[in-house]
């Protein structure tokens, strides 16, 4: 069947399974958005920023394992999107990015929103195309969804002439797709899993980290259950927060820069480290020589090249995470493991003794709001069972810190790039994936008004997310840097001239509630999720001078933290 | 230490960028880099030549792996292999004596002239990086007009063999 490539495109993404595209239009993809417009079987969300397409299409992709899809026009349309892109990578989010290009006679031309596409993100996808055939665009497409979703993986961008989305070729949906080029391992080695566990059962302080790698590849079971058999603590990265049950009394919080003092603690005094689908990321491991001093480490992970990049590793297992742990948990089950109580029982003592030290206590009884007692109670009203998406900052922190996550795939954040403007987007692609869920924006004031404009798209598509703006008048990240670091010289992090969110919230068509006292937040926060239908701005004005503690200064060991 | 990284990569526009961007984007350094299709046209041979503690070298194996392009690679520094590079280079044969003097050398060191005019030679040279370095400072008194490089070339030595 003939079929010109805006059709073709079309065609193959509703027989790839796509249901959602993200995108905004223009001159190059006009084409393209006609077909869009003559089916019926793929649905557009139009935004209002290139940048929250992306950012969409990945809180889409985080929330539901399937890849998040975004079109887009050629030049601006395509630099627009190179953040979100980059957030994506940063993070190995399955992405299909489809960039609008100028005609192919034009290309290299300097026409008009001509940009390097290809070029420009290459550092920051896990691979892109350009099509200048389109006889190739069906089979280029296929590629891209499978390199996308396999492996570690991560956004791809297609780069798509004007004149090939018009020209005509045969379509035959590709099933199958083979590349000599590209074959993740997926089974771990076998020898390898054996001296893992050996090095895991003659463990006496053991300790499990775990990371992104957890949710990607929907280990969390696995995962529990080993935690289970082996009766260690076990930590998350901010990347793997849901990976393993946070009300699990193993389960000793998140570990790094503002990890909990057990946790960390734990880490610097462990004698077998079982790292999984984490990457000893800097604000994980704080200075990298005073990293886990006293363990072996055992590293399971897809990516040979994230394995001894920072850290030297006693065990490589390259594989997926799943296969691996069920693997281990097979061979630890076939042994009959069993803990030795009085070993595990002295390794959990002096945890709990960390642990009684209560890191994360504040006191919610002054006159203003503390952000830790907003998030505790979304918590509470939602029975830890939201969608917690966030942007960047402080409130990032207190959202993975407290909120307290039980299942996978809840928690939606830009760990890796740290990108500020990314919760709302992102909460309307997890939105749109669950209509039915409750599903809350944790931000600040600062990052909110980084993709704002956004609320309007959440009007079109009766989307009730609940923002919760934990309003502190300041960027408060680099305000508490400023504090600690730089003599509490407060350079342009404090937030002049704030719009009124509550009338903000009203002229886009929204419910806007502003909460001053400690004593109205718990209210404020069920009305907003009695308003089922209704987007609700949570305008929470928060204590200006709270910080994120504990904190593990830059250059300092794990065991060096700063606490409250 | 040097090390000679042999890739095989698809012949796909752009796969010499995605090589080069690596090496800039992760701070990694490229000595030098040869790059052109083998007898299947649908594959391209790269030798780069790099600098590196083990660590790095390892990564900077790990990170051309992970490049879709890459089929496949070999560090040849690690066994026995032989090198070669290429070189074009221009004199002036104009001082007394000089043009009896650089045949002299070229034929000292294997190399040919390639083309003569009434005041220059233009020699070809091939070897290891160090013989055409020597060639350079043997040359010494003649003043060199151009010198073209291929950058190294390399294979293993043996029955083994880096191919799909």
């Amino acid at each position: 069947m003939k079929l010109t490539g805006a059709e073709i495109l079309t065609r193959f993404l509703a027989d790839e399974g796509v249901e959602y595209v993200f995108g905004y239009p223009g001159g190059a993809v006009l084409h393209i958005y006609d077909a869009l417009h003559r089916q019926d079987r793929l649905k557009h969300i139009l935004v209002r920023h290139e940048q929250a397409a992306t950012h969409a299409a990945d809180g889409y992709a985080r929330s539901t394992g399937k890849p998040g899809v975004v079109l887009v026009t050629s030049g601006p349309g395509a630099t627009n999107v190179v953040t979100g892109i980059a957030t994506a990578y940063m993070d190995s989010i399955p992405m299909v990015v489809i960039t609008g290009q100028v005609p192919t006679s034009l290309i290299g031309n300097d026409a008009f929103q001509e940009v390097d596409s290809v070029g420009i993100t290459r550092p920051c996808v896990k691979h892109n195309f350009l099509v200048k055939d389109v006889d190739d665009l069906a089979m280029t497409l296929k590629k891209a969804f499978y390199i996308a979703t396999t492996g570690r993986p991560g956004p791809v961008v297609v780069d798509i002439p004007k004149d090939v989305t018009a020209n005509v070729a045969d379509y035959k949906y590709p099933r199958q797709i083979e590349m000599r080029s590209y074959n993740p391992v997926v089974k771990g080695h076998p020898g390898q899993i054996k001296r893992a566990v050996k090095m895991m059962t003659s463990a006496r302080r053991p300790m499990i980290y775990s990371g992104g790698g957890v949710i990607l590849d929907d280990a969390s079971k696995a995962l529990t259950e080993l935690g289970h058999l082996l009766g260690c603590p076990v930590t998350n990265t901010t990347m793997g927060l849901g990976g393993f049950p946070a009300s699990d009394r193993q389960f000793v919080g998140l570990l790094g820069m503002h990890g909990t003092y057990e946790a960390n603690m734990a880490i610097s005094n462990c004698d077998v480290m079982i790292a999984i689908g984490a990457r000893f990321d800097d604000r994980v491991t704080g200075n990298i020589e005073k990293f886990a001093p006293k363990a072996k480490i055992i590293h399971v992970d897809i990516d040979p090249a994230s394995i001894s990049k920072n850290v030297k590793v006693d065990v490589p297992i390259v594989g997926g995470v799943n296969n691996v742990l069920k693997a281990m948990l097979k061979q630890l089950k076939a042994e009959g493991f069993k803990p030795d109580e009085e070993v595990l029982g002295k390794w959990w003592a002096q945890i709990e003794k960390w642990r009684a030290k209560d890191c994360l206590k504040y006191d919610a009884s002054g006159d203003r709001i503390k952000p830790q007692h907003a998030v505790d109670l979304l918590h509470k009203i939602t029975k830890g069972d939201a969608f917690v998406t966030s942007d960047v900052g402080q409130h990032q922190m207190w959202a993975a810190q407290y909120y307290g996550f039980d299942k996978p795939r809840r928690w939606i954040n830009s760990g890796g790039l740290g990108t500020m403007g990314f919760g709302l987007p992102a909460a309307m692609g997890v939105q749109l994936a669950h209509p039915k869920a409750q599903v809350a924006c944790i931000t600040g004031e600062g990052s909110i008004q980084m993709n704002i404009q956004e609320l309007s798209t959440c009007l079109q598509y009766d989307l009730p997310i609940k923002i919760v703006c934990l309003n502190n008048g300041y960027l408060g990240m680099v305000r508490q840097w400023q504090e600690f670091f730089y003599d509490n010289r407060y350079a342009h992090s404090y937030m002049d001239s704030l719009p009124d969110f509550v009338k903000l919230a009203e002229a886009y068509g929204h419910v806007g509630i502003q909460v001053d006292k400690p004593a109205d937040v718990e209210g404020a926060i069920k009305e907003a999720f009695k308003q089922k239908d209704r987007l609700v701005f949570l305008n929470i004005l928060t204590d200006p001078t709270e910080n994120v503690y504990p904190m593990v200064p830059a250059g300092a060991g794990l065991d060096e933290m700063i606490l409250i | 230490m040097r090390h000679i990284i042999s890739i095989l990569m698809e012949n796909e526009a752009g796969a010499l960028s995605r090589v080069a961007g690596l090496f800039s984007a992760r701070g990694y350094n490229i000595e030098s880099l040869t790059v052109a299709p083998t007898e299947d046209v649908t594959l391209s041979r790269m030798t780069l030549v790099t600098r590196g503690s083990d660590e790095i070298i390892e990564q900077i194996t790990k990170q051309l792996n992970k490049l879709i392009d890459v089929v496949k690679l070999v560090d040849l520094a690690e066994g026995p292999h032989i090198e070669r590079e290429m070189m074009l280079i221009k004199v002036k044969t104009t001082g007394s004596g000089a043009r009896e003097e650089i045949l002299r050398l070229v034929e000292i060191f294997r190399g040919n002239i390639i083309d003569v005019t009434p005041t220059t030679y233009t020699i070809e040279m091939t070897g290891r990086a160090d013989k055409l370095d020597a060639f350079i400072v043997a040359l010494d008194k003649a003043p060199i007009l151009e010198t073209v490089r291929s950058g190294v070339s390399a294979i293993s030595r043996g029955v083994k063999s880096l191919r799909v």
